[in-house]
């Protein structure tokens, strides 16, 4: 092991310890209510600029990904009462599937053509679930959580631990893609597609990878959201506000760097959970759209953009 | 349960509802199929021209057809920056600045969105006017007004715009422009000007779409998202830049959503157009009548 893997898998264990003794000393609810949020949101951003960031394919169909993560738990909660490991894992299955065939679609079309097909995508999803009377369709369900295990009092902090653990793991997957061949042909997929076919990169296995990884990822992160709210509706689990928040928190954070993502999730879902409980939650939105149009424009490079210039110039300045 | 009558009264529908789909697609095939803007805002300029027009017909009692003309010059106006803006900070830089382009105007359109929510509520809206709640009867059919006059003017609109582009000198230059850009540059003339100049003319569009909108069905906030299938399905269909095939495709998506809505109800329209959508990007890209091979 390198000596900034050492720091990246000590640093883990202490986020994932300190999350683990939160869940034990904190008795008041509401942070873990919040902190479940912004965990799934850096989560969510993580995975997507897997796609969206290395490989430059604008994915807004992170609510598809995310709503079929819940319904899957939900199908499988109502038939069989599956436990939580599994919703998520057949959550990720499903994720991974769904990966698949979108990467196809990466095929035949780039650029804004991609994007519109996630879009699509979403709405078609949205409106099948819509229809399947069995999962509650468009009046939606509501679920039943089993009881806690130990070492946890309660199930929401249960699930805290375990969005923490997804925290984890598709960071270190991203940081394992970025750092390996995977990463680096991505992007020079994403700098140019053709020269990269051209100098030998298997374009084709990198996009399914990229689409599959990112894609089961997400969908995993959706899963534990039905038992999150005891609920779930279409409107609500597909809805394309988790589009937009992810790609705003990737593009604000940086996407350059695996670290960016988790950057622009924090600053941005802290925000958005503070300004929902002071003012509401349309309010929110419109920061979100305003600070995504203000970086696009002004910072291309997003937060780590922003923070590689400022040292940039100090070191010139002491040169 | 299914009988000739009720599905001849689909298609009928459905051919002057397809006609009012392609009077909201004419500035997205301009901008979108001409220009290569990937102006996901387009639909939420659309809800928002409406909003405009709901305002004017509420406080002045304006026609919502005069107020959509009224709200055309601003459009246009509104329509020159935006492009200016989006040229400074994407066009100029290369490709990698395509990626940020698109979320950018998925941003606009988001902002846009909550706006309307903040100043008007997340209500329905609707306008008043004479031919507004009629309809004309021919026997056994009902045909309501209201989309009588959206065919009408969407027809009028279609044919002014495919005059515009074919007849017109600046029109022709639009053309030229998607074409080759090069080669106007190499004639000594400014695209960017010519291409700003398009997109003025492809939003002020709106301004009478925006009116169809309202007039069609009431609006509300959120009503931007389903005319981003029904839109783009539209343009990609009849091949980018075709203002013919325009009509001719979002005909084709009219009686498709109608037929679907009589048959399998109106829980299953929303995902007709983003459907064909997929259908046509996975099979012929290039669209019906497309401008490319």
């Amino acid at each position: 092991m390198t000596r900034s893997s050492i720091a990246f898998w000590a640093g883990a264990a202490v986020f994932l310890a300190a999350v683990f003794v939160m869940t034990q000393v904190v008795g008041n609810q509401y942070p873990f209510f919040a902190g479940y949020i912004i965990l799934q949101f850096i989560a969510l951003a993580v995975a997507w600029s897997i796609l969206g960031g290395y490989a430059g394919y604008v994915n807004f169909g992170t609510s598809a990904f995310y709503g079929v993560g819940v319904y899957a738990s939900v199908f499988l909660v109502k038939a069989f009462g599956a436990p939580l490991p599994l919703q998520i894992l057949a959550g990720a299955a499903m994720g991974a599937l769904m990966g698949l065939a979108l990467g196809l679609l990466t095929l035949r079309m780039q650029g804004i053509f991609f994007s519109i097909a996630t879009i699509a995508l979403t709405i078609v999803i949205e409106t099948a679930i819509t229809n399947w009377r069995y999962v509650g369709g468009a009046a939606g369900i509501q679920i039943q959580r089993p009881e806690v295990t130990a070492p946890f009092d309660n199930y929401v902090q249960m699930l805290f631990f375990v969005q923490a653990l997804l925290v984890v793991l598709a960071v270190a997957i991203s940081r394992y893609i970025q750092n390996s061949w995977i990463g680096r042909g991505l992007q020079a997929l994403r700098d140019d597609e053709l020269a990269a076919e051209c100098t030998g990169v298997p374009t084709l296995r990198l996009k399914l990878l990229a689409c599959v990884i990112s894609g089961a990822l997400m969908c995993a992160v959706g899963a534990p959201a039905a038992m999150y709210l005891q609920y779930a509706d279409p409107a609500s689990a597909f809805n394309l506000n988790y589009s937009v928040s992810t790609l705003a928190m990737s593009l604000i954070g940086g996407t350059a760097h695996w670290s960016g993502p988790i950057i622009g999730a924090i600053v941005l879902a802290t925000t958005q959970q503070l300004l929902t409980v002071t003012i509401s939650s349309e309010v929110n939105v419109l920061v979100l759209g305003v600070m995504l149009v203000l970086f696009v424009v002004g910072a291309p490079d997003g937060i780590i953009g922003l923070i590689a210039r400022l040292r940039g110039n100090r070191g010139k300045g002491e040169a | 349960m299914f009988s000739l009558d009720l599905l001849l009264d689909a298609v009928v529908i459905g051919v002057l509802l397809g006609c009012f789909y392609g009077a909201v697609s004419l500035g997205l095939s301009v901008s979108f199929g001409l220009l290569d803007v990937p102006h996901v805002a387009h639909p939420a300029f659309l809800v928002l021209a409406s909003y405009a027009v709901y305002f004017l017909n509420e406080h002045y009692a304006v026609d919502p057809l005069l107020a959509g003309l009224l709200i055309t010059p601003v459009f246009f106006v509104f329509g020159l920056a935006a492009y200016r803006l989006y040229y400074e900070t994407f066009e100029k830089r290369g490709s990698d600045a395509a990626v940020r382009g698109i979320a950018f105007f998925f941003g606009i359109a988001f902002i846009i969105e909550v706006l309307i929510i903040l100043q008007f509520g997340v209500d329905q809206r609707s306008v008043t006017a004479d031919y507004i709640g009629k309809a004309l009867r021919l026997g056994d059919f009902r045909i309501p007004y209201r989309l009588l006059v959206a065919f009408g003017v969407a027809t009028a609109l279609t044919v002014l715009l495919t005059l515009y582009l074919s007849r017109t000198f600046m029109g022709r230059a639009i053309q030229a422009v998607a074409q080759d850009q090069e080669a106007l540059r190499l004639m000594g003339t400014n695209p960017v000007k010519i291409k700003q100049w398009a997109f003025g003319i492809a939003t002020a569009v709106l301004g009478i779409s925006g009116a169809l909108l309202i007039i069609v069905a009431p609006v509300d906030p959120t009503l931007d998202r389903a005319y981003i299938g029904r839109t783009f399905c539209v343009v990609v269909m009849a091949g980018l830049g075709s203002m013919g095939g325009t009509l001719v495709a979002a005909i084709i998506l009219g009686v498709a959503e109608s037929i679907v809505l009589t048959m399998f109800g109106a829980s299953w329209a929303p995902a007709i157009s983003f459907a064909m959508l997929l259908g046509i990007l996975a099979v012929r890209p290039q669209g019906l009548f497309g401008r490319r091979s």
